[in-house]
């Protein structure tokens, strides 16, 4: 089965300022949303209580929300998991959660006494889950994350550097950021909530991002290489048309395994799911408009690439000067 | 025809092998079972097989499988409800020198298990159970420190007969004043002498002559280890009390200990049991002769006595009421080899007010017993008829080392005449009734049973759909090569199972979503080789040049676009945590399994697929 039957002949360069002007709107209103909208943050960086309940059959919120405010958790954020037996209670993080001693009596478990405040007019509830994440913890968290994404950033520019040259790296931090600006501005536009697991998810689906790129680039230096009479910007043309069925079908196939995660993976891996997939969308655009964009923009040649030493060799090899 | 070399075949086929035997105990579940080790954790008597059997065969309880593994004793059973019943049985009939925990045991036969084969521990996220992240207050562990001298030092000056003025702490610094430069030089000499772990100096713009004794950079730092040492030593022992199988108690970074505790339900009761208190006292001993014995058979105590039995062979033993020293005042406590004798010792440090009263008891009691006894409170939980849990407090007190006073001492002195290991049992035991930091709960999960049964099942389902897809895709996309990408997708499958299982690495919900991911990135390798073969046959290369120099030119795209997920993937390994980690392991592990069967696999396939054939095209 083929969808194409030769290599297609898309002048993607042609429309590369008016990409990338679509893409730093698109990137505006995503910061915008990041700025003033704000992730929704979980439990892991925020720090707090969870727990999550389930009922025999299914229960109307306002009901967990009366029976938890007589508890004295008027606080209390409440919301259906999942199906409509399975409720989820957030509540802030108690103040001294301390081992031994009177604290333990006054902050032992807010996850029992939440369970008692409900068990008392219904029977068989049953605990599915307690969470508690102190505020250091979380604030920890959030520095780790943010340090996790430069760390990542750091290494890819290195290795593209040294596999290739600086403007390609450029080119692939130009893609990163805008995907990464993409994804997120994305999950908070749904509101879909931003725990580990999601960062995990942005994390991997940075690597998986910069995979594309690198198809991409390497066929950019092997065609720079191999047909030294065309111009670079047809060179990186026609590097990209040559790469583009493998890039649909990757990421037909990973976009597969993802909605797979998606539909049957549950709410653990809702968001890691999310963010990937919406990432995958992302980072085919980038791939071809920012990352080679963002080269031709840097100016590159068919010099950068190509060793000097190269030159010296095939110099001499002319001159009948070789051992 | 290309020549293939030989030893990727073998290669390929040793690895896959090795890989599939390693992982084929995930497919054998699990039994229901009884694990039983030594509170010591020594080893278990020759003869166990033949008490558990008696303490099973008197409840006329069945078992499946009954032998050890490792230092544990492991008894499967053929359904929960037996599971219970023999463990009251054994737990009843073998006594308290065991723990008995409940667990599920791997059905692995002994053949696979022989070779070292075990299925991959699940996270707490897929079993159900407690994790708790502890933090040691080492502010407090720093200020007890500096409040201890600032008892200490002005003792020892008196002692020493040299008068100080004034006495303050400041921040964690103990500050002396004198009345004269000269008094405070001699101070200085004397206490440089005695307490190397300070570090001392005198302030310039001080208005009267004044001394400042600070807490030594490494004197700071064992402090706080020490604080460490001391709780994680008092949480595994309250775990092992718990009877869990396979718990967690482990330091991570400088002042934090993580607890898990797999299949616990009742937070509660752990945090109670976590946070019961111990402490010890130094008791004179009454020696009189046949005393403890008949007080022990008739109950009747001589009025300034109490009665206690030791730990090690329960002997009865009788202790003066009074207490020389406790808890609070050890400040050390540490395994040493006495200079003397060469034997191994273990060492004691008291504060002042503990040293004082030790040197008044010793001096008076050469020659005499002295015992050290450990007393914990602890909370037992039972279940009634109803299933409701009933918490009983109760203290346990036993003596935990008995030994003649040789010489006067006070601060500092020696337990001698252990074994290494005893000298190892008592320092932990002594560091574990010592006052300890305080520590706070800075996080803390509790999986559900249910939720972990959901987990797995969600899991299984997303991996079996995105695997089936993929397959069905493939095969009908590349034809037959798509099969040999279906075929190297099993395989890779095979090769992560099998490497997460040698590397014990605990499978979580993002591990799962890390194997699912890497189904549907590892066909990639093979989608650019599938595409590079069709471009070659396209450019008029013979089939069997096409498929070599696809394989060929594709390989360096494989590597240098994987090499930067793994870059993402280190990055998440080294700064993330728990079950982030998780997913970092199994991405890595998918990366670089799936470049190996994508690449050696499918090649190898292809090669002897169309061996010696006259192809006219490929069918790719």
């Amino acid at each position: 089965m083929r969808i194409f039957s030769k290599v297609p002949n898309i002048d993607f360069m042609a429309q590369r300022k008016h990409a990338l002007m679509l893409s730093g709107v698109l990137s505006v209103i995503a910061l915008a949303l990041l700025v003033f909208r704000g992730l929704n943050f979980g439990i892991d960086f925020r720090g707090g209580v969870l727990v999550e309940v389930s009922y025999p059959q299914s229960v109307a919120l306002d009901e967990v929300r009366a029976e938890l405010k007589q508890g004295g958790y008027g606080d209390a954020v409440v919301q259906y998991f999942g199906g409509t037996s399975d409720v989820l209670i957030r509540l802030p993080a108690p103040k001294d959660e301390a081992v031994g001693g009177d604290a333990q009596k006054k902050t032992t478990a807010v996850s029992a006494r939440v369970l008692e405040t409900l068990g008392a007019k219904e029977k068989g509830i049953s605990l599915r889950r307690v969470e508690f994440v102190g505020p250091q913890v979380g604030q920890e968290l959030t520095q780790d994350g943010a340090i996790a994404l430069l760390a990542a950033f750091a290494g890819i520019f290195l290795y593209v550097m040294f596999r290739f040259e600086w403007k390609f790296s450029a080119g692939s931090i130009a893609a990163l950021t805008h995907d990464a600006i993409m994804t997120l501005g994305f999950l908070s536009l749904v509101r879909e909530e931003f725990d580990l697991t999601v960062l995990a998810g942005v994390l991997a689906m940075l690597g998986y991002s910069n995979n594309e790129t690198i198809v991409i680039f390497d066929r950019v230096r092997e065609n720079l290489i191999n047909l030294r009479k065309r111009p670079v910007l047809e060179i990186i043309n026609l590097s990209i048309n040559q790469t583009l069925l493998r890039s649909i079908i990757t990421h037909f196939t990973v976009l597969m395994v993802l909605s797979c995660l998606f539909f049957f993976g549950g709410k653990s891996v809702h968001g890691f799911a999310v963010a990937m997939m919406v990432g995958v969308v992302v980072a085919t655009y980038s791939s071809i408009y920012i990352s080679s964009g963002v080269t031709v923009l840097l100016n590159i040649k068919r010099e950068d690439l190509i060793p000097p030493e190269d030159h010296a060799l095939t110099g001499r090899s002319k001159d009948g000067a070789v051992v | 025809m290309h020549p293939y070399p030989v030893w990727k075949t073998l290669s390929l086929i040793v690895v896959v092998l090795v890989a599939a035997f390693y992982a084929l105990p995930n497919l054998y579940g699990e039994a229901p079972a009884v694990q039983i080790g030594t509170v010591s954790g020594d080893a278990l008597p020759a003869d166990f097989a033949a008490q558990v059997d008696k303490a099973l065969a008197a409840d006329h309880i069945a078992y499946a499988s009954s032998r050890a593994e490792g230092k544990q004793w492991v008894v499967r059973f053929g359904d929960p409800e037996t599971q219970l019943k023999a463990a009251d049985a054994l737990k009843r009939e073998l006594g308290s020198g065991y723990i008995v925990a409940l667990n599920l045991a791997s059905k692995t036969p002994a053949w696979l298990a022989a070779i070292g084969a075990k299925p991959m521990p699940l996270g707490l996220d897929l079993r159900g159970g407690v994790h708790l992240l502890l933090q040691v207050d080492i502010d407090d562990a720093r200020k007890a420190a500096v409040q201890r001298y600032l008892n200490d030092l002005p003792t020892f000056l008196r002692r020493q007969d040299i008068h100080y003025s004034g006495r303050r702490a400041s921040g964690d610094a103990v500050v002396l004043e004198f009345a004269t430069p000269a008094l405070r030089d001699q101070a200085q000499k004397a206490i440089a002498g005695e307490y190397r772990e300070l570090a001392l100096s005198v302030p310039a713009n001080a208005a009267v002559p004044t001394l400042e004794a600070r807490l030594s950079d490494t004197e700071a730092r064992r402090i706080v280890d020490y604080a460490v040492q001391q709780n994680l030593i008092t949480l595994r022992n309250r775990v092992n009390e718990l009877g869990v199988a396979e718990p967690i108690v482990q330091r991570q970074g400088a002042d934090r200990i993580v607890v898990e505790l797999p299949g616990v339900q009742d937070p509660t009761h752990v945090k109670e049991l976590l946070g019961a208190t111990a402490t010890l006292e130094y008791r004179a001993v009454d020696e009189t002769p046949g005393a403890a014995e008949s007080a022990a058979q008739t109950g009747i105590v001589p009025p300034d006595d109490e009665l206690f039995y030791t730990r090690e062979g329960h002997r009865p033993i009788l202790l003066k009421r009074e207490v020389i020293a406790s808890g609070p005042q050890l400040v050390d406590a540490a395994p040493t080899v006495d200079p003397q004798s060469g034997t191994p010792a273990v060492s004691v440090t008291l504060d002042a007010t503990g040293a004082k009263k030790m040197f008044d008891f010793t001096s008076q009691n050469v020659g005499h017993l002295m015992a050290v006894l450990y007393k914990e409170t602890r909370i037992d939980t039972t279940y009634n008829a109803k299933g409701e849990a009933l918490r009983e407090r109760h203290d346990v007190a036993d003596v935990i080392s008995v030994a003649t006073v040789r010489e006067p001492f006070g601060k500092r002195f020696q337990t001698t005449g252990l074994t290494q290991k005893e000298a190892h049992d008592l320092s932990e035991l002594l560091k574990a009734g010592a006052l300890a930091a305080p520590i706070e709960i800075v996080e803390e999960r509790t999986i559900g049973p249910s939720l972990g049964a959901d987990n797995i099942r969600r899991g299984w389902h997303a991996a079996v759909a995105g695997f089936v897809l993929v397959v069905v895709f493939m095969a009908i996309y590349y034809n037959v090569f798509g099969l040999f990408a279906d075929v190297a997708l099993l395989l890779n499958v095979i090769l992560i199972v099998g490497a997460l299982s040698i590397l014990q690495a605990t499978l979580t919900m993002p591990g799962i979503a890390g194997i699912v991911l890497t189904l549907g990135m590892a066909v990639d390798a093979n989608v650019l080789i599938n595409e590079r073969i069709r471009e070659e046959l396209r450019l008029g290369l013979t089939p069997q040049t096409a498929m070599v120099a696809g394989y060929e030119r594709a390989f360096l795209t494989i590597a240098d676009s994987n090499v930067t997920t793994l870059i993402a993937a280190l990055v998440l390994y080294f700064l993330g945590k728990g079950p982030v980690q998780g997913f970092a392991v199994t991405l890595m592990i998918g990366i670089a399994s799936s470049m190996f069967t994508a690449i050696v696999g499918t090649r190898t396939l292809a090669h002897y697929v169309f061996r010696g054939r006259k192809l006219k095209d490929l069918p790719v």
